[in-house]
Order: C-alpha cells, then structure tokens, then sequence
C-alpha cells in the first residue's frame, strides 16, 4: 500500500474498539540500527559494537527502544495528523533483537474530557514475528 | 547502589536549533514515507511553518548536549548495563525547523526492585521554544541491571 495516499481520520470518525491501521517494518538489520544511531543521536556502541555488546553480556548488538517507539509515532501519525496527537507512554518490555520484523498495531479504548476538551485512549504495542510484545504503550488524540 | 540523593540534580539547560537536514535523515532512519516529514512545501500545505518535528524526535534533541552521557557515571550508573525501561511524551505545541528548543531536565526519581537487581533512574524534561511557549514534556526511565 502506498502510505502516502491513507487518508486521515477526523476526531469526530474516531469510535472505541477501532484498530488503527498497522505498520509492519523490514526485518532489522544493522544498516538499521547504524542509520538509526546517527540519525537520533544516540551513539550508545551497544546497538552499533559487537564487540561492545558482548563485552556487556549480549549476544549482539540489538535495537534502540527508541527505534521501535518512532515506528509507533509513524503508526499515531500515519492515522490522524500529528497535531491531535496529545501524549504517548510507551514501556520496553523486551529487547528487539537482529531479524526481527516489527508489527505496530494499536486500538481505541476510551473515551474521556480532559481540561473540557474531548480525548481518545489508544492503546499501541509493537510485536515481533514470533507474536513477542516489545513495547506496551498508549496514546492520548485530541480533537 | 544508585545514590538516591541525586533526586533533584539537574542538567545544565541547553539549547537547540532544530535543524531541517537532520529531520531529513532521521524520517529516512525510521522509513518515514510522508512527505509532510520531509518536503518543505508539503509541509506547509500541512499547515506547518517549516518541517515539524516528529513525535518522539525531543528524546534525540534532548541529548543534543556536550558529553551528554557523563551525567551516567556522576550518579554510578554504568552505560553497558543500562536499558530504556519507559518513555512519555505530552505534546503543548508543534515544534519545526529552525525553531530553537530550550530543554530543562532533571533527576525526578531513583528507586529499586528485586533487592537492588534492578536500579531506576527517572528523568523529566520540560521543552520550551524561542518564544517561551512550552512545547512538550518527557519523561524517561532508564534500567540498570546489577545482575
């Protein structure tokens, strides 16, 4: 699918239980990871070092948390414009490793005001192949 | 153990000029495809000044400052044994290129589990723009695994 031509949804289309549409990424690999180093800035050699990630108890390098959570931004802003986008909370439940190809997926679960001002509950996870949750998380639309 | 008594530490404030470039290269690290990320004119028909920042873009701007992770060691946390365990973001207001972001952090929690096995450290960061409106806040908790 072109994601360039999804449209956008209107606060006022939004209902509890709607699943948004997912986002299934490329398996990870370390072309990803080192891009990804440069590009947000965290240089940390754990996701860029073998040796590093080695010396620090790991099998190997593995994915930034932080890789995953601007995958479910995409996943938020591929849905509604990202200025309805009020808050997102995201847990790292599990590393994301080498190989695996990430599914991020979310649902409506409430609707609630805050400040006098309608809101939607979203709840957002990303998931590997193997069905593994590797961030648990939410988010908040305004309209 | 972690000292608890770097509650309230707080970092030197800095400053940022979010930069269109590296919008650029970080909408290609994460496979953005929408434009309004990456082409200045789609982002102005979006009603944007300039390209915005993506929603969890503040996390890297926030580390945009000199040795900006040798605070880790100020406090006895040690780099190889440190995951992200949680991230929050609430969005004030949209921030876009060539805007300059003042962030404001400080230690708000240290606590442990399992014994000590496991160390946390909760940050909080206040985001404010050249014009002094609040943009956004962040909250980040890192793991440390004493394993």
């Amino acid at each position: 699918m072109d994601e360039q031509h999804i449209m956008m949804i209107d606060f006022d289309q939004i209902t509890v239980g709607q699943a948004l549409p997912t986002l299934t990424l490329p398996a990870i690999n370390r072309t990803t990871l080192a891009l990804f180093a440069g590009a947000s800035g965290d240089h940390n050699p754990v996701h860029i070092d073998i040796d590093f990630a080695r010396k620090a108890g790991m099998p190997d390098v593995f994915a930034h948390g932080m890789l995953s959570m601007a995958w479910l931004g995409r996943l938020i802003t591929n849905w509604v414009p990202q200025t309805q986008l009020r808050e997102m909370n995201c847990r790292f439940a599990g590393i994301t490793h080498l190989g695996h190809i990430i599914t991020c997926s979310g649902r409506v679960i409430e609707n609630f005001e805050q400040d006098g001002n309608k809101r939607v509950r979203v709840e957002i996870q990303s998931t590997n192949q193997y069905g593994e949750v590797k961030i648990l998380g939410d988010a908040v639309i305004g309209c | 153990m972690i000292d608890k008594a770097h509650i309230g530490k707080t970092f030197p404030a800095h400053a940022v000029t979010v930069e269109a470039g590296r919008l650029r290269f970080f909408a290609k690290a994460i496979g953005e495809t929408n434009p309004i990320y990456t082409d200045e004119a789609a982002a102005q028909a979006a009603g944007y000044a300039a390209l915005p920042v993506p929603p969890t873009f503040l996390f890297s701007l926030e580390m945009e400052r000199e040795n900006a992770l040798d605070w880790l060691d100020e406090v006895g946390m040690v780099l190889a044994k440190i995951l992200h365990g949680e991230q929050s973001f609430v969005y004030h207001q949209p921030a876009c290129a060539g805007d300059v972001l003042l962030f404001d952090t400080h230690i708000s929690d240290i606590y442990d589990k399992k014994n000590g096995a496991l160390e946390f450290v909760s940050k909080q960061t206040c985001v404010t723009n050249q014009h002094g409106q609040h943009i956004a806040d962040l909250k980040t908790v890192l793991v440390q695994r004493n394993g």
